[in-house]
């Protein structure tokens, strides 16, 4: 039997580089002009992943991801990077899905995975930054958990020894597998793409994908079967609609405001000498400094 | 209504955290708000006098969980002991720190509850909701506030139909307060082998190296901060000469710790610490409201930013246009011409 490490990563808007075109006139935010990445956590815990492969024989890499058809780029990506194969969880049912319903969905993937005997996720995707998907991911497979892993100390078929990075300091634990990991950012950072799998994976696709491109691939992938990312709908999971979705969601968003700030009485200054000796004084004789 | 409960974590002085006190502060006022009462959780091992130290929060009662395996933390029984106990008490409203501890321990709870979680809130209010759809009413839900959406739009998120209505919220941003000194509640002591199996202690701690908080931002009287638009390690240095000479300490924004300009312990904002200094300088910020969130109840704030559109400059009592490089040198200069 072979050791299955199974990888969560999720696309992201990159909301660390929100530019000013990324706010429309009204205020709101223009998904458009954000590019999608691949959530840089989720890439230190593929890292982690493939140095696991890379030490256990046999081992080998899945990735799973949910979201829109687009997602599968994740997948490629994974692969480049030295994955053996990934599966886009899509379906129109999953939108609105908060973390409860969306671990319960990547739940019951991970299950049709099995035996498994690593989960591995980002410690958190940076569009919610809620870092709630693992743990709650943990729980609904009844496995243990470890957050915020940095390195492995060591692993084998049985158990898995890891440091921890916590707020003010570092823990080193062992815990027996099956069990979930989730990587911070910290941990080492995800080795480049290689030229050889790029060439023979570039042209892997969805049935989604496929539909879209132009040209026919029907010969290319009788001759590489490989190349066929799957893709995972709601059925396939046999999840029960009513735990997906808005109506799986025990979280609503009852309100969302645009952020409009009340312009203060602010002071403008200059960098010239005598504006900035002059806000000096005022701020020494007002007793906020010195 | 049934009772508002906080989670108490327990330091290695056998101390209840200040986040968790912080939230005690605010749970208490909520839950007077809701004519409830308000109930602590405490899971660990060699336990500083807990009645000492949290009767004077307010706390009704307090369930105690001693037992050497459950310190230092570790997932499990602690999952365990506080999801057995919330299945029997049903509360209203249950509240974590948002720390390392808190935010491994609340979704795992709010997963096997199958309760709504809201991770880091800046605000806690209770509101009433009408369902759009079915209009149907709720009274006195609790609304978890938060940035969202990479800081752009703030965010109120409710659970209307699952208890406990679960949030997390970081260290900081509630205000310690205490209730009062003579205050007694009651003490229950939860019987171990009821609410933990022996399976729950599968996870080992091997090791562990927990140091004492070297950087105090969150107690500094004047923070000079800065973000992505600094540019440099150079230029930060220049932010530590001038928090060096006027007495206070280096904060930054999350854009200046992801870029490796300075550490993460500084990073001030939804996801680090919230200060309320008397005199904040933000230099080459920007101002999302995920930071924001995390200053804006400073007394003065001083802006310094080459771009007069900033939104910080909004919040601003001064607002200086210029280069971080060249601007920050002439304070100190100034400062230490006119101080005696």
């Amino acid at each position: 039997m072979s050791f299955r490490i199974v990888v969560l990563a999720k696309q992201v808007p990159d909301t660390r580089n929100v530019g000013k075109d990324a706010m429309k006139a009204d205020g709101t935010v223009n998904r458009a002009a954000l590019p999608a990445i691949y959530n840089p956590e989720d890439l230190n815990a593929l890292e982690m992943a493939l140095h696991i492969k890379s030490k256990i024989k046999g081992a080998e890499v899945i990735i799973l991801t949910m979201g829109p058809p687009r997602a599968a780029e994740i997948i490629r990506e994974s692969i480049y990077r030295g994955a053996d194969g990934g599966y886009l969880i899509t379906d129109r049912k999953f939108a609105g899905s908060d973390t409860l319903a969306t671990s319960y969905a990547i739940s019951l993937a991970v299950k049709k995975l099995a035996p498994y005997h690593l989960v591995i996720s980002g410690r958190q995707a940076i569009d919610g930054d809620t870092a709630q998907v693992g743990p709650q991911t943990a729980e609904k497979l009844a496995i243990p958990q470890i957050t915020y892993a940095e390195e492995v100390e060591s692993v084998d078929e049985k158990q898995i020894t890891i440091k921890r990075r916590l707020e003010r300091g570092v823990e080193v634990v062992r815990t027996p597998l099956p069990a979930l990991i989730t990587v911070h950012s910290s941990a080492p950072e995800c080795r480049p793409r290689q030229a050889k799998l790029l060439m023979k994976f570039k042209h892997a696709r969805t049935v989604t994908e496929l539909q879209e491109e132009v040209r026919d691939y029907t010969e290319l992938y009788i001759k590489r079967p490989y190349l066929q990312i799957e893709e995972w709908t709601v059925a396939d999971l046999h999840a029960d609609v009513e735990m997906l979705g808005l109506s799986g969601s025990p979280t609503k968003v009852k309100k969302i405001e645009n952020v409009v700030l009340q312009q203060k009485e602010t002071v403008l200054l200059t960098d010239a000498d005598k504006d900035i000796e002059g806000l000096m004084k005022e701020l020494i004789s007002a007793h906020i400094i010195g | 209504m049934n009772n508002l409960f906080v989670y108490c974590e327990v330091n290695e002085d056998g101390l209840v955290a200040d986040v968790s006190l912080e939230l005690l502060s605010k749970g208490k006022k909520l839950a007077n708000e809701l004519k409830i009462k308000m109930e602590a959780v405490v899971i660990g091992n060699e336990i500083h006098d807990i009645e000492a130290q949290l009767y004077p929060y307010g706390v009704d009662v307090i369930h105690l969980a001693q037992e050497k395996r459950l310190f230092p933390y570790t997932t499990l029984p602690h999952a365990s002991i506080v999801v057995n106990l919330f299945k029997e008490e049903k509360p209203e409203i249950a509240l974590f720190g948002a720390t390392s501890v808190g935010r491994d321990l609340a979704p795992r709870v709010a997963s096997a509850l199958r309760c709504g979680l809201t991770a880091d809130c800046t605000s806690l209010e209770i509101g009433n909701h009408t369902e759009n759809k079915t209009q149907k009413e709720y009274i006195n839900l609790l609304y978890q506030i938060r940035p969202a959406f990479g800081g752009n739009i703030i965010a109120t998120i409710i659970n209307p139909d699952t208890r406990p209505q679960i949030a997390t919220v970081r260290e900081g941003v509630m205000k310690l307060e205490i209730f009062s000194k003579s205050f007694k509640g009651k003490l229950k002591n939860l019987s171990l082998d009821k609410y933990m199996k022996e399976d729950d202690f599968m996870v080992e701690i091997l090791e562990r190296h927990i140091e004492k908080q070297k950087i105090n931002i969150k107690g500094a009287q004047i923070i000079v901060a800065g973000g992505y638009g600094v540019g440099t390690k150079e230029n930060f240095a220049l932010l530590h000469q001038l928090a060096e000479v006027i007495g206070g300490e280096v904060g930054a924004s999350r854009a200046a710790v992801d870029a490796g300009l300075v550490d993460h312990a500084r990073q001030i904002g939804q996801t680090g610490v919230t200060v309320r200094p008397k005199l904040y300088i933000a230099c080459g910020i920007s101002g999302a409201v995920q930071h924001r969130a995390g200053m804006d109840q400073s007394a003065k704030i001083i802006s310094i930013n080459n771009d007069p559109k900033a939104p910080i400059n909004k919040i601003a009592d001064y607002t200086i246009i210029g280069n971080v490089g060249d601007i920050l040198p002439k304070m100190i200069k100034f400062y230490k011409e006119n101080s005696k």
